[in-house]
């Protein structure tokens, strides 16, 4: 009986305690504030969302923003938790994902004071956005062909690999550019080819990431690529533990197994969100889509002190000299 | 039962609330953080506004469908853990309907929808029911294999056959604007709730109480409710008193699974108006924790979703204004469904214990 009594004075004490709370959301300082929203994976995948995070903080340091962020636990939790923010007056509220294409233009509607941008957007043909709406697209493929390009020139046995996350159209991008530049050096070689998943987790197993890789080298591949979130890290991972080589995606993740990254493929995201914060910080925002690829400086290959022994001069030449193709139009990079 | 009893045992979930509270406020304190910061910012995210209400209804919406379903199977007996793949396939059931009906009327596209969305789930409980039933085969077996096949086939189906086209997100086009149900933002606000306009909360929340009393009505005031209580108690027993023991597990998983594919009603009739891929997020396997505290009755499942509709909602706003990690709240939610399920279940035998001294000890399924 007391201790019924005890547990149910608690009880009252913490309600009684938690309704005094007094700090609102709406509280507004005078500094700017910047909402970020991540995908799958989220803070921490060392690949896509940490991009954007990146770009984020480097934002925050340039121009002194308040900043929050969160991920998601349930598809509904996408369009209420953006309406939090934009609730809680928010300057600038960046979705990461393509996932948030259709919440994020609802609430950008419903809010047309407040900017808004989505990486990756997945427009719609033909669709409009709302002025303050930025849908942020890379051009992965063109990145993508380029480091195919490394791998085919790399390759000791004639055989590369790829692993993408979630098996969809945007993935197959990857995909499509990496084989098309594989071909472009060795018009017959032989690429094996896996996907993690079907569903968003897809791009959060790296032990799922790491079997495949096995799997692969087990059979005579060497070079694989991967457009896979934190999946990848099992992939690289696999690269090191057998002595074979991976190629990173989204952000530079050369450092992850020096040695065994012979490059990565970077997607720009930090840069593009810096410039939407920017952007709307000085007030020069613009909505629409912006398509961002190797002419824009949108993707890239990363070349530092971690696989500066990997790449050779004759590679780099090779390399460049597509990258200028592709810029001046002369190679169509195929998206699927 | 002595009324004492009675009222203890039903006080039991809400003081083991509190004790989880406790318990997750120290695991706040271990990271630093204040609990009662986190717990403010909890209890304003669920309370603190018109809106947020709105928002704990949507979420306990689809938790009170799988947590009648899991509590329905389970008076009969079956352990049904394959809500999450029936809501599946009652809402791909459903949205495959959707896309069909452009012309026809709401007044008859919605009943149609509901329909399409519980004939779905039905029909996938059916194959694990009839197994149990024909051959005796374990339900907890199929039904979790029923849904990896779930996922897996309407995952290939939004991604290969039904994906709008031209889009990267995996879901299909938009059902047809008739069978949308309506959003409760206006009706309130007629009535003087400002709920706002982007308030989620939609009909689909009537839908989830009438289904809470027709669960009700089924297993209290009908035969076949008799019957699938007697086979849950006993099955020889009931079997020894002429109930059809086979029908009667057939009929309670059809029931069951129709319910979790009536999730559909709110994911893709009242919310996204498409079927996402993937969109469930463990609602099938939340209805199991809902189920459990609600103790397998049609009201303590109402009521059990709403708190995990509290904590849902709660914990987005911890979520977004706190710097407590994601990872943080959900060892919290864990935390507290685990604890409410065990000091539920201790209260009770000690208090039962108590009351009952040296009688017999009487099942549970008392209280309805």
């Amino acid at each position: 009986m007391i201790r019924r009594a005890i547990i149910a004075f608690m009880l009252l004490a913490l309600l009684a305690a938690s309704g005094c709370g007094s700090d609102g959301p709406a509280e507004q300082g005078d500094r700017y504030r910047v909402g970020m929203v991540f995908d799958v994976g989220g803070k921490g995948d060392k690949s896509f969302n940490d991009s954007a995070y990146r770009g984020l903080l480097n934002a925050a340091d340039d121009f002194g923003v308040e900043h929050t962020e969160f991920e998601p636990g349930q598809d509904a939790d996408r369009e209420i938790g953006l309406r939090k923010l934009a609730q809680a007056r928010y300057d600038v509220i960046i979705g990461v994902g393509f996932l948030f294409s259709d919440s994020i233009k609802k609430v950008a509607i419903d809010y047309p004071d407040i900017h808004f941008a989505c990486v990756d957007y997945d427009v719609r043909p033909g669709e409009e956005l709302p002025r303050n709406l930025a849908g942020l697209r890379f051009r992965e493929e063109e990145g993508s062909f380029l480091v195919g390009v490394l791998a085919a020139m790399h390759t000791k046995t004639g055989r590369i690999g790829f692993v993408g996350g979630m098996d969809i159209p945007l993935i197959h991008k990857f995909e499509a550019g990496y084989i098309a530049g594989a071909r472009y050096v060795t018009p017959g070689i032989s690429v094996t080819v896996a996907y993690t998943g079907t569903t968003p987790l897809a791009f959060a197993d790296p032990a799922k990431g790491k079997e495949l890789a096995l799997l692969q080298y087990g059979r005579g591949v060497d070079v694989i690529y991967h457009a896979s979130g934190s999946t990848g890290n099992g992939v690289i991972e696999a690269a090191r533990e057998t002595g074979k080589f991976a190629i990173g995606v989204d952000s530079n993740q050369n450092y992850m197994a020096p040695g065994h990254v012979l490059s990565s493929m970077v997607k720009r995201v930090d840069n593009a969100v810096y410039r939407i914060i920017k952007d709307s910080y000085e007030d020069t925002f613009v909505g629409g889509v912006t398509e961002l690829g190797l002419a824009e400086d949108g993707v890239g290959y990363a070349i530092d002190q971690h696989n500066e022994i990997l790449v050779t001069d004759e590679m780099i030449k090779t390399v460049e000299k597509a990258r200028s193709a592709i810029v001046a139009g002369d190679i169509e990079v195929p998206t699927d | 039962m002595s009324r004492f009893v009675r009222i203890a045992g039903a006080l039991s979930p809400v003081a083991a609330v509190a004790v989880s509270f406790l318990v997750g406020g120290l695991v706040v304190m271990a990271i630093g953080e204040s609990p009662l910061r986190v717990y403010a910012i909890l209890v304003r995210g669920a309370f603190g506004s018109v809106d947020a209400l709105g928002y704990v209804l949507f979420n306990a919406c689809p938790l009170i469908f799988t947590g009648l379903a899991v509590a329905f199977a389970f008076r009969a007996g079956l352990f049904n853990i394959g809500g999450e793949g029936q809501l599946y396939v009652g809402a791909f059931a459903c949205t495959w309907v959707g896309l069909r009906v452009g012309g026809l009327p709401p007044a008859l596209v919605i009943p149609l929808l509901v329909l399409a969305s519980a004939a779905g789930g039905a029909l996938w409980a059916a194959g694990p029911g009839y197994l149990k039933a024909r051959f005796g085969v374990h339900e907890v077996i199929n039904t979790i294999m029923m849904n990896f096949i779930a996922v897996g086939l309407t995952s290939y189906l939004v991604i290969n056959v039904f994906k709008e086209p031209g889009q990267m997100t995996p879901q299909t086009a938009e059902i047809a604007a008739s069978g949308h149900l309506p959003r409760l933002a206006g009706a309130l606000q007629a009535v003087g709730i400002p709920l706002s306009d982007a308030n989620p909360l939609n009909a689909s929340i009537l839908i989830a109480l009438a289904a809470v009393w027709a669960a009700w009505y089924i297993l209290r005031r009908t035969t076949l409710g008799y019957e699938i209580r007697a086979v849950g108690l006993n099955a020889k027993a009931a079997e020894c008193a002429g109930i059809n023991v086979k029908r009667t597990i057939v009929l309670s998983m059809l029931i069951s699974g129709a319910f979790a594919g009536l999730v559909a009603t709110n994911e893709v009739m009242g919310f996204r108006h498409r079927y996402l891929d993937n969109f469930s997020a463990q609602v099938g396997f939340m209805g199991i924790a809902v189920a459990l505290l609600g103790k397998n009755t049609p009201l303590g499942v109402l009521l059990a979703a709403l708190l995990f509709g509290i904590l849902n909602t709660g914990a987005l706003e911890v979520d977004v204004f706190t710097d407590v990690p994601r990872e943080l709240i959900l060892v919290l939610q864990a935390v507290t469904i685990i604890l409410v399920v065990v000091a539920n279940e201790v209260l009770a035998r000690r208090i039962r214990a108590r009351e009952a001294g040296g009688a017999a000890e009487r099942p549970v399924e008392e209280a309805a």
